[in-house]
């Protein structure tokens, strides 16, 4: 069927399984800190649109949680149910890591998450604060673990192989090979910068609606003062990523930039647009300019970039597909850096908070960061192919070598249920976005604690409200 | 090495599964005791009865796969490709019931009811490719060169469906006895009718699988019928009878909390004897945990962080089960 392999559908269930689960642990990683600078704030200027805005995100932050760790389950699994060559190979190191991810989230969750969540009203403000801080600097951890996992699979050290497998000799080396400092830092810097455009546009899409209270206000204004300053931060850290993966996986460069070979010693052309063309070896359609592919990732006039003829064909990774998702992930963090200069441009101006079009814009650029998110997860992974382990391990080799029919089956039921489960989750959130902060919300007495009516102790219980619109009341009364 | 990293490991990973089973298969146990009780106040109850812990106690199953890949890769690698097909059935069952868990609360009342279809229907597809699973792991796995060399429905045997729906009926057990201690009035009096015919079932199905794995195991029959083994460890069925005596002696008497401590030491016997029968493979029938370990860079990398960290999770789930100690009623919210 379409000719595709059990190999193909098995990549494919890994990458649709973990592309869900990655936008949840985003935000969640932006959200917690997010929170902790609202609680900081709240605690050094006692102005109430902070405690107002940490009650209203903290809710769904907490959904957003409970959704990341109920579809990570599947990811502690995957590995083994369809990638048991790569386990066996590669497991003495990544497991470890992920271990310690796993250990990671854990512990927020027994500990500093129940705090954070329900524990406004029972300890003291300084104990909460330090909660929250503990539960972003957590999420933060855990990054750094499943990143550093990742990154070894790009750029493996610190190893040697016996019997076919390989062994971990130096787990400084491991942890902190190559790839991953700028890895940890476009990612972490990602999920801020998707946050803040999320909450950017929950906050436009009210004052569209002529919703406007100081909370909304200052949610916008936060986010686009993030995305003024920390935009184009991103694309200073994604050129030196990139300039790293030159060094060691020139062949997803080659593949990003459709570039299949160098003429003499003329400077690479950057492309800007075009098809490239696995089959015939070409890039069709193309607008280049001159000489500029050099110049950005040389950083030079006469240094040429590999092209991909250089590498056997077997040895390429798909360019048709990281040529376009590059382009969509670059395309949207230009946006994004617009957005942040139009939002200062307004600023200035007294209007940043009337101007309809700019309004408009800041909803749509709403799901950026996480389209830009996947986009560049996509070009990073599919950019490694044929390689799982870059050099050391082929895709072709890591899987358990399902059937065909065993793998569709499965590939099915996983986008039935997650479509269905977590679109629910997904319309959830929405529905908590759509009600808004309100205003003196953090001043309520929390419900609950032992001896209470109500006693919340799960992350999404830290959300009370119903399901779909307008049943709150009913709820309530339930509740 | 005078420390044998492999043996903590196992230990570790079997004290998570352990912690797993104990805690999943009571919460689990209710979903499958939802379509005894039609009330949706009472189900409201059983649900609140769980609410504050179930998803802590889901997070030792991720413990324990995260834990066997890094110190067991062989391990995670051939038994995970090998029960492929049930491990993802299960997998989609746990999602299933978690996210109705927490929907169901929050849907209007008119649409509770497809929540707790989702739930009942999670739950038992979850206990019952987790039995599956557990049956075809002590069937073993036909391995080469370390790689899973049988058929993709391998595990699709007489013996590993009985285990699944024996599972159900433990799980079940558990549940029932969890709600005779965490609640009163007529649902309480609900589970105490119930729990009596349920005990025999489990009974039952305990005595089916103990001697069918014997059977079919010669290896597994030697371990336990073998001198001078079958004295060592006569006391493991006998105190397994012992149990239950006093189990249906609890539940004549309507005690609260003795039945479902007396069905934890059951699971407890009955999780001990699997693991007499397969010591100390780890990929039945004749992997040892030391064949399939990490080397010792890896499980002692990995044994920093799991003992600072497992002691801190056990306190506080120590800590949150006493929070929410004694009946809940229906005039509790929901949690």
């Amino acid at each position: 069927m379409f000719g595709l392999e059990a190999l193909d559908l098995a990549r494919i269930q890994f990458a649709f399984t973990i592309s869900f689960h990655i936008i949840f642990p985003a935000i969640t990683i932006g959200l917690a800190s997010y929170l902790a600078v609202l609680e900081g704030l709240w605690l050094k200027t006692h102005e109430e649109v902070y405690r107002d805005l940490y009650h209203f995100w903290s809710k769904i932050f907490a959904v957003n949680f409970g959704m990341g760790v109920v579809s990570g389950l599947v990811m502690a699994y995957q590995f083994g149910t369809n990638w048991s060559a790569f386990s066996d190979f590669a497991g003495a190191v990544t497991g470890p890591l992920l271990t310690y991810e796993v250990l990671t989230a854990f512990f927020l969750e027994a500990g500093f998450l129940g705090v954070m969540l329900f524990g406004w009203n029972r300890v003291g403000p300084g104990l909460h604060f330090f909660s929250t801080l503990m539960v972003a600097v957590g999420t933060l951890i855990s990054t750094f673990w499943i990143l550093a996992s990742n990154s070894w699979m790009h750029t493996p050290q610190g190893f040697e192989i016996i019997d076919g497998r390989v062994i971990p000799v130096d787990w400084f080396a491991v942890v902190f090979n190559p790839s991953f400092p700028y890895r940890l830092a476009h990612m972490s810097v990602a999920a801020f910068l998707a946050t803040a455009f999320f909450v950017g546009a929950s906050a436009a899409w009210h004052l569209l609606r002529g919703r406007d209270n100081p909370a909304i206000r200052k949610m916008l204004s936060m986010a686009m003062w993030m995305a003024l300053l920390v935009a184009p931060i991103q694309a200073v850290i994604g050129d030196f990523h990139g300039l790293n993966t030159l060094q060691y996986q020139p062949a997803k460069i080659a593949a990003i930039e459709g570039h299949w070979e160098n003429h003499g010693d003329e400077p690479t052309p950057l492309i800007l647009f075009g098809w490239p063309d696995m089959d015939a070896e070409e890039t069709r359609f193309k607008i280049e300019i001159p000489a500029l592919g050099s110049l950005i990732l040389t950083h030079s006039l006469d240094k040429q970039v590999p092209a991909l003829k250089e590498f056997a064909k077997e040895d390429r990774p798909n360019s048709t597909i990281v040529f376009w998702t590059f382009r969509i992930m670059v395309g949207l963090g230009m946006l994004m850096i617009v957005t942040g200069l139009w939002g200062l441009w307004l600023r200035m101006r007294g209007r940043l908070f009337q101007s309809r079009p700019f309004l408009h814009l800041a909803v749509w650029m709403g799901p950026s960061g996480v389209i830009a998110i996947l986009a560049g997860w996509y070009t990073t992974e599919i950019g490694r192919q044929p390689w799982v382990v870059y050099g050391l391990m082929r895709t072709a080799d890591a899987s358990s070598g399902h059937s065909f029919a065993q793998m569709s089956l499965t590939l099915v039921l996983f986008v039935v249920v997650y479509f269905a489960l977590f679109g629910a989750g997904v319309s959830y959130v929405m529905r908590l976005v759509r009600k808004g902060p309100v205003t003196h919300e953090g001043k309520e007495e929390g419900a609950g604690g032992p001896g209470q009516k109500r006693t919340p102790a799960r992350p999404l219980s830290a959300a009370d409200e119903g399901f779909e619109e307008g049943h709150g009341d009913q709820l309530g009364e339930r509740n | 090495m005078d420390f044998d990293l492999s043996l903590v490991w196992a230990a570790i990973i079997a004290f998570g599964v352990m912690m797993y089973v104990v805690m999943d298969g009571f919460d689990l146990g209710i979903g499958i005791l939802f379509p005894f009780v039609k009330s949706e106040g009472e189900r409201d109850v059983m649900m609140n009865t769980v609410a504050p812990v179930w998803d802590g106690n889901e997070t030792w199953l991720v413990l324990g796969g995260a834990g066997l890949f890094g110190a067991f890769p062989l391990a995670y690698s051939v038994v995970l490709s090998a029960l492929y097909l049930p491990l993802i059935f299960m997998l989609l069952g746990l999602i299933f019931r978690g996210v109705a868990f927490e929907f169901r609360f929050k849907a209007k009342a008119e649409k509770r009811h497809i929540w707790d279809k989702a739930f009942i229907g999670g739950s038992l597809t979850a206990t019952f490719f987790q039995g599956v699973a557990l049956g075809a792991y002590v069937d073993g796995f036909k391995v080469v060169d370390r790689v899973f060399v049988g058929g993709s429905l391998d595990w699709f045997t007489p013996f590993s469906l009985f285990c699944g729906l024996a599972l159900i009926a433990a799980y079940a057990l558990l549940g029932c006895t969890w709600l005779i201690m965490k609640t009163q009035g007529r649902l309480q009096r609900q589970m105490h009718d119930i729990a009596r015919p349920l005990v025999f079932v489990v009974l039952g199905v305990t005595g089916i699988v103990s001697i069918w794995t014997p059977l079919a195991h010669s290896a597994i029959a030697e371990r336990w019928f073998s001198m001078p083994n079958i004295f060592w460890l006569m006391p493991v069925p006998l105190l397994v009878l012992a149990a239950t005596l006093a189990l249906l002696r609890a539940i004549a008497r309507n005690a609260n909390y003795s039945p479902f401590l007396l069905t934890l030491t059951l699971i407890f016997l009955g999780y001990g004897g699997l693991g007499i029968s397969l010591w100390p493979n780890i990929i039945p029938p004749s992997v040892s945990i030391w064949d399939a370990a990490a080397p010792p860079q890896s499980q002692s990398f990995m044994l920093v962080g799991a003992l600072l960290i497992i002691p801190l999770i056990l306190i506080y789930t120590a800590w949150s089960y006493y929070v929410f100690r004694g009946k809940v009623t229906e005039e509790d919210g929901y949690h």
